[in-house]
């Protein structure tokens, strides 16, 4: 039977990163010298892992890597060496390179690495230089004796006795000499005796020990090492003498006498030098030497464990989306609690369905079953939606290298503080909010946080710090990245702004809003474009991924004392916070995160700014109206603007109102997916299926926008601020 | 059926036995680490056990010696997965009371073919 080894490649895959990311996490807890043999043993069982693992499925190039890791590993969880922080440098950067190679793997690319040779020459050097103990880290060593090595065409019959008398403990390491007798038959003809001298009587025996021996006369063609080897186990714990009788080639004959058998002793080796008897001893060095030779053919097997012939053919190329996730059993546990909630209520509605008649009463228990419906279906969603949240470490997580890299590199000295690391959030939201957190942090380091000097000259501590912190809050995670740098320079964000055509001189904006400037595309007020940050590309694109989640990200500052990036994102993708609109007798849903306010229009208030467009003075804002039946197209529905209700919606950072009909309930809605179904429509988000079955159109407010051209009003330079005539 | 206890702290390892043995037509139980394994025994019985050494909470080692405290382990077969460099894992595995080991990295048939010694 073979057994095809690929189904077990992701779990192991999925396994060795999570080991990595342990790994790395315990070395940049070490401080060398100071050896807490928990962290070590926990790197070394992590690297350990990885190396049984890969050997076992196949992954020969990461497990030769990853040996001399482990061996550089055991030496120090075994006090042989000391360790130094050469080899903390070392073994992070191996972490790196063990990660492409199983990222490769995944890929379906060549596991072998270059980088991969040059850091193992590295270890071996260090290991060959330096042994403390002058131990090789040797491969196992095929230590034959030569006599075992004898290649005859025809090996020869051989007939053994062999004396087997075990210790009375035997039976205590689960071994059965039964056993060992049907293996030895295996190998040829068998009669065996049994020596009951030692059994004592009755009324004194211990059942549990043994004391029994045998003399077994083997007649084979197996060589010495095969039988020896059935004995492996069993060598520490009898006494075994190996005799041979006679060996009989195709042509020879040669029979000698046993007489120089030789009460054995378990310290002794002897070996008689006539080339006919042999008589060897169970020692317990022997027993190591013969171990090993046992050890060698047990060894000598995995080479030919071959490459993996096919390499999981459906396995995506992308890097960090794996298609599984870890779920606590509490949760599945809270599932079917759910679900077992759910059919009961089912099966209490279905009797009702059953009923001949129905009266009020009946009417009651119907509305109060219906009532419960809904608990259970809320509770269900809830419930499962939990499951696809991970709490936010597994992205924290990345930070601790990041930042300590990052600092090394600028000369900065950094503390990292992460706060909330168990906030739980969407496993998609969390994978997409990694890279642009990544940049925040970055930009902390090499933007925010000042060089030692300046800092101490400021009068602040030399070591710096970027706190993370994650919180609930409503239905939305916050994610602050907070520096206690030098702070956002307002004065120069103004300046870069005009020079930039993004406001004017006589615009009067706080010193917040023009912060939030720096979220603009091609912002950027380093002077020079450094390795990290500067080249003007990060800030947009953060906030773009941000709003893609239907997030949204701010940033406050106070100069000389540190910046806070502060991120919301809803908890789930899949749901949404909606208020229902009609437009005719149409009903569309408005995200509720984009809605500032909704009121009625004083058309004392409007304004006509020419192109057909209005705008609503609204305390000391100018608010463009959005007619969304003529944007849509609905002829059935309400045209004047004092009749109807506008919807104030913001997106990125416009304010714009939607002109509709009237407003209905506020719900949590299940977004599908328009473009699945139908195809991608401007203006629209998705889609979801109302209560009465019909469905309604998600609004996408940046959409819209973009839809009526208004963006390209507003920076056309409309001036609100100037009379009507001169607006234009 | 015989049932055969399999403890090792890595889930893919864990996998490949549990389905090689469970095919060859044994009944499996898992625990990822020696402490899991010692809760599971003391309240069942197994034919055989079969341990890594390196685990978390608690290693082979322990476990063996912890087993063999148990009547009802006092003459199970209990299998070691040692790597080559662990000889001396071998004597100390063998001196806490093991049965035998299994070099690591093994393959499915090594995996059978060291089962079938100590059980039939």
């Amino acid at each position: 039977m073979s057994i095809d080894l690929s189904q077990f490649y992701e779990v192991f895959i999925d396994e060795s990163f999570e080991g990595l990311e342990a790994m790395e996490s315990e070395l940049l807890n070490l401080e060398p010298g100071d050896v807490d043999s928990e962290i070590i043993n926990t790197i070394f069982r992590a690297a350990h892992s990885i190396k049984g693992g890969s050997g076992t499925f196949g992954f020969m190039a990461i497990a030769d890597f990853t040996h001399v890791l482990e061996t550089l590993l055991d030496q120090i969880r075994n006090g042989e060496r000391e360790l130094e922080s050469v080899h903390v440098d070392l073994l992070l950067k191996s972490v790196d390179c063990l990660r492409s190679m199983l990222h490769a793997i995944q890929n379906d690319e060549p596991q072998e690495s270059e980088e991969a040779e040059v850091l193992r020459k590295q270890f071996q050097a260090i290991l060959d230089g330096k042994s403390e103990t002058g131990e090789q880290p040797a491969e196992p060593e095929i230590d034959v004796d030569a006599e075992d090595q004898e290649q005859n065409a025809a090996p020869p019959t051989s007939i053994w006795e062999i004396h087997f008398t075990p210790e009375p403990h035997l039976f205590r390491t689960g071994n059965e000499p039964l056993f060992l007798f049907e293996d030895l038959s295996a190998l040829g003809d068998v009669s065996i005796t049994c020596d009951l001298e030692k059994l004592p009587d009755l009324g004194h025996i211990v059942a549990e020990d043994s004391y029994l021996s045998w003399v077994i006369t083997l007649d084979t063609k197996a060589e010495k090492a095969a039988i020896q080897e059935i004995f492996e186990w069993v060598e520490d714990d009898a006494k075994i003498e190996y005799k041979l009788i006679a060996q009989i080639d195709d042509f020879d004959l040669v029979v000698s006498s046993p007489e120089d058998v030789e009460q054995s002793n378990p310290d002794e080796a002897k070996i008689e030098t006539n080339e006919n008897v042999e008589l060897i001893k169970t020692v317990k060095s022997e027993a190591k030497k013969e171990a090993k030779v046992s050890e060698g053919v047990v060894a000598a097997k995995p080479a030919v464990i071959s490459k993996p012939k096919s390499k999981p053919a459906d396995k995506s190329p992308t890097k960090s989306d794996s298609s599984s996730i870890r779920v606590g059993t509490d949760k599945i546990d809270s599932l079917i609690n759910m679900v077992g909630e759910l059919v009961i209520t089912q099966a209490m509605l279905n009797e009702l369905g059953e009923s001949e008649e129905f009266d009020q009463a009946k009417l009651t228990a119907l509305r109060e079953g219906l009532a419960q419906l809904s608990h259970n279906t809320r509770d269900l969603q809830e419930s499962v939606m939990r499951i696809r949240m991970l709490p936010i470490s597994f992205v924290f997580s990345r930070f601790p290298r990041l930042v300590r890299d990052i600092s090394q590199k600028l000369d900065k000295q950094v503390e990292l503080i992460l706060l909330g690391e168990q906030t739980e959030l969407d496993k998609t939201v969390m994978e997409k909010i990694s890279d642009p957190m990544v940049h925040l942090v970055r930009n902390s380091l090499d933007h925010g946080l000042e060089p030692p000097q300046e800092r101490t000259a400021a009068g602040k501590n030399a070591t710096g710090t970027v706190t993370l912190n994650a919180y609930h809050q409503g239905g939305n995670i916050v994610i602050e990245i907070i520096d206690d740098g030098r702070g956002l320079n307002t004065a120069k964000i103004k300046q870069k702004a005009i020079s930039n055509g993004l406001i004017s001189e006589e615009d009067d904006l706080s010193d917040d809003e023009i912060n939030e400037l720096i979220f603009q595309p091609g912002f950027s007020t380093a002077d020079e474009v450094s390795d990290l940050s500067g080249r003007g590309v990060g800030m947009d694109v953060v906030k773009r991924n941000i709003n893609a989640l239907n997030g949204t990200v701010e940033v406050t500052s106070s100069p000389g004392l540190g910046s806070t990036f502060t991120v919301r994102l809803p908890l789930t993708l899949a749901i949404l916070d909606g208020q229902l609109v009609t437009v005719g007798s149409n009903v569309y849903i408005i995200p509720l995160v984009s809605i500032v306010e909704s009121l009625q229009i004083d058309l004392s208030k409007v304004n006509s700014v020419g192109g057909g467009l209005d705008v609503l003075r609204l305390r000391d804002e100018y608010i463009p109206i959005m007619r969304l039946y003529d944007l849509f197209g609905h002829q059935d529905a309400n045209t004047k603007l004092d009749n109807g209700l506008l919807v104030v919606v913001e997106s990125d950072n416009e304010k714009v109102g939607l002109l509709v009909d009237e407003l209905l309930a506020q719900q949590q809605f299940v977004i599908k997916s328009l473009e699945a179904n139908y195809k991608k429509v401007d203006g629209i988000s998705g889609a979801t299926i109302l209560g009465d079955g019909s469905v309604s159109l998600i609004v996408d407010i940046s959409g819209l926008i973009k839809l009526a051209g208004l963006k390209k009003a507003g920076r056309q330079g409309l001036d609100f601020n100037k009379p009507l005539s001169e607006a234009v | 059926m015989k049932k055969i206890l399999a403890v090792d702290d890595s889930a893919s390892m864990r996998q490949m036995v549990s389905f090689t043995l469970k095919k060859a037509g044994f009944d499996v139980t898992e625990a990822k680490d020696g402490q899991e394994a010692l809760e599971i025994a003391k309240s069942s019985q197994f034919d055989v056990v079969i341990s890594d050494v390196n685990m978390p909470v608690m290693d082979g080692i322990t476990l063996v010696q912890n087993l063999r405290g148990l009547p009802q382990f006092k003459f199970t077969p209990i299998l070691m997965l040692t790597t080559e460099s662990g000889t001396d894992k071998k004597t100390e595995g063998k001196a806490a009371g093991a049965t035998g080991w299994i070099v690591k990295p093994f393959n499915p048939e090594q995996l059978l073919a060291v089962i079938k010694k100590v059980v039939r």
